[in-house]
């Protein structure tokens, strides 16, 4: 068993144990997750994590590997963690004072919360994109060169038109708004919206992208596009993907990671968890049954 | 079907559309085998009225396939079931196939008994039929048990009856061909017996179908062109 927060505190342990349903007995007895979580020279690795907001543990010894040039998606009902253990890797949850994050997580080796690496650089390398699309009330090409700018990406102004350029057609943008790169970034589409969105987070050239829920706000036609999008961005980075439309999952992704209660229930292959589960809470969870 | 738990979506009218489809699925499955039952009565007694009703029935199989086509189509659009529902659904729409090539069957034991029925007696023939008929009736029956009761042991053991039944239908084979040397004058009937045992022979063919989507609903496996001894070693 990990440390937790009560271990560092000193206080008896105290967790916050799930209402008993009629998967109880299941989910108590699972003490290890179905499937293999570890790839062969991950991008990411993560081993045993816990995650606390103050008392209350939100993840439970969660370990999973993210691997290069694949979609993994992460699935489960509403409070399972899979949003909280995204945000972990790339410390967005540093903003969070009562969180505390135990057990290991890795980026090529390199330890995610160790002294040597930089938050800030860290999420240049892991970059997000949201539920919620969310410009700055810049230009187009402003909220595209931002990250670039502060990080010193661009020696002169051909190479950061050169980055902007490059980083919306990445995302299947650049046809669309080529015209009018100064105008606002939030007068456009919510589906445009949230391409630009990850144009800006391309445009750092980073290795990983976290999408948590990336096109819950979409119609399914902007939906399609980012979708297709992931598809190609796979080819060039490790996505990691929280979504609530299973449907989505398993159209997007490679590997599916099925969370419950705080705990990683099942990791597979997409077409088999999707098809043949292994694990009955996930099975449950995927066709819509009570448990 | 219980171990499905069909009853246990949140959304309760996906529980009535599963179970609407497996009742009918069970339906058809036991007007089918009904079918195929007095198809071979009529062949067997020479009762050609019962053969002529038997080819008249079909349609009713014929219609509960398109009906149960259309609701799986309908929750497949509607629903976009996955895991155990999804292999429900893709069973189901594999087993009323093979359900309607049975009737199919059946509807040409149905015909041919009328032929035969006005016909002299050829020696042996009813008797070599049916051996062939109840082997073939009893896997059937069986095949079906085990898709209504997710049986996948039964499935296996069931289907492996059909190496019995292309033996059985072999030496029908041989003894039909000895017929027609011994008598060529014969050869018209002995075409429609031949029709007949080919018709029983295929029967047990789409019985084994039905055991194998039994094993891939339950198993999720596909054993489709695997060895028996391959899928015993591993289900049994």
């Amino acid at each position: 068993m990990s440390t937790t927060a009560d271990d560092i505190l000193g206080r008896p342990r105290h967790l916050d144990r799930p209402v008993k349903d009629d998967a109880h007995d299941a989910f108590e007895s699972l003490t290890e997750t179905v499937g293999t979580v570890t790839v062969p020279n991950p991008k990411m690795r993560t081993e045993h994590v816990d995650v606390f907001y103050g008392t209350k543990q939100a993840i439970y010894d969660v370990s999973l590997d993210i691997a290069n040039n694949e979609v993994i998606a992460m699935i489960g009902p509403s409070g399972c963690g899979k949003s909280t253990f995204l945000r972990c890797l790339n410390r967005m949850n540093d903003t969070i004072p009562s969180c505390v994050v135990t057990g290991s997580m890795s980026l090529d080796g390199v330890d995610l919360y160790g002294e040597e690496l930089d938050p800030v650089l860290l999420r240049a390398r892991v970059g997000m994109v949201f539920q919620k699309p969310n410009p700055f009330a810049k230009s187009i090409y402003d909220n595209v060169a931002y990250g670039p700018r502060i990080h010193g990406l661009a020696a002169n102004r051909a190479e950061l038109d050169d980055i902007v350029v490059d980083s919306l057609k990445k995302a299947g943008l650049h046809d669309e708004v080529k015209d009018r790169l100064d105008a606002p970034g939030t007068s456009l589409s919510g589906g445009q919206q949230q391409r630009l969105c990850i144009a800006r987070s391309i445009a750092v050239d980073p290795e990983v992208i976290l999408m948590d829920e990336p096109c819950s706000a979409l119609d399914p036609i902007a939906t399609a596009r980012i979708e297709e999008l992931i598809d190609e961005l796979r080819r060039n980075y490790a996505i990691a993907i929280v979504t609530h439309s299973m449907q989505q999952a398993a159209r997007v992704s490679q590997r599916t990671a099925y969370f419950h209660l705080g705990k990683l229930v099942e990791v597979g292959d997409t077409r088999e968890v999707f098809t043949n589960p292994t694990h009955e809470l996930t099975e449950n969870y995927i066709t819509g049954r009570f448990g | 079907m219980d171990k499905l738990h069909l009853d246990q979506h949140i959304s309760q009218r996906f529980n009535q559309e599963l179970e609407g489809i497996r009742n009918k699925v069970l339906k058809m499955g036991g007007l089918v085998e009904q079918q195929v039952g007095s198809g071979l009565t009529a062949l067997l007694e020479g009762d050609g009225d019962l053969g002529s009703l038997v080819a008249q029935n079909d349609f009713e199989v014929n219609a509960l396939e398109v009906e149960i086509d259309e609701e799986c189509l309908q929750v497949l659009a509607r629903r976009q079931p996955a895991a155990s529902d999804l292999r429900l659904i893709v069973a189901v729409i594999k087993v009323i196939t093979d359900l309607e090539r049975i009737g199919d069957e059946a509807e040409k034991l149905g015909r041919f008994s009328v032929d035969l029925a006005a016909s002299d007696e050829i020696p042996g023939y009813r008797r070599d039929l049916r051996h062939l008929g109840e082997l073939v009736r009893s896997m059937l029956g069986d095949a079906l048990d085990a898709f209504a009761r997710l049986d996948v042991d039964a499935a296996i053991r069931t289907a492996a009856r059909d190496e019995d039944v292309n033996r059985e239908y072999e030496t029908l084979e041989r003894l039909l061909a000895t017929h027609l040397v011994e008598d060529p004058r014969q050869v018209s009937k002995l075409f429609k017996i031949t029709w007949c045992a080919r018709a029983l022979e295929r029967i047990g063919d789409h019985s084994v179908n039905i055991c194998e989507y039994v094993v891939y609903l339950v198993k999720g496996r596909d054993i489709r062109h695997t060895s028996f001894d391959q899928i015993r070693s591993e289900f049994l």
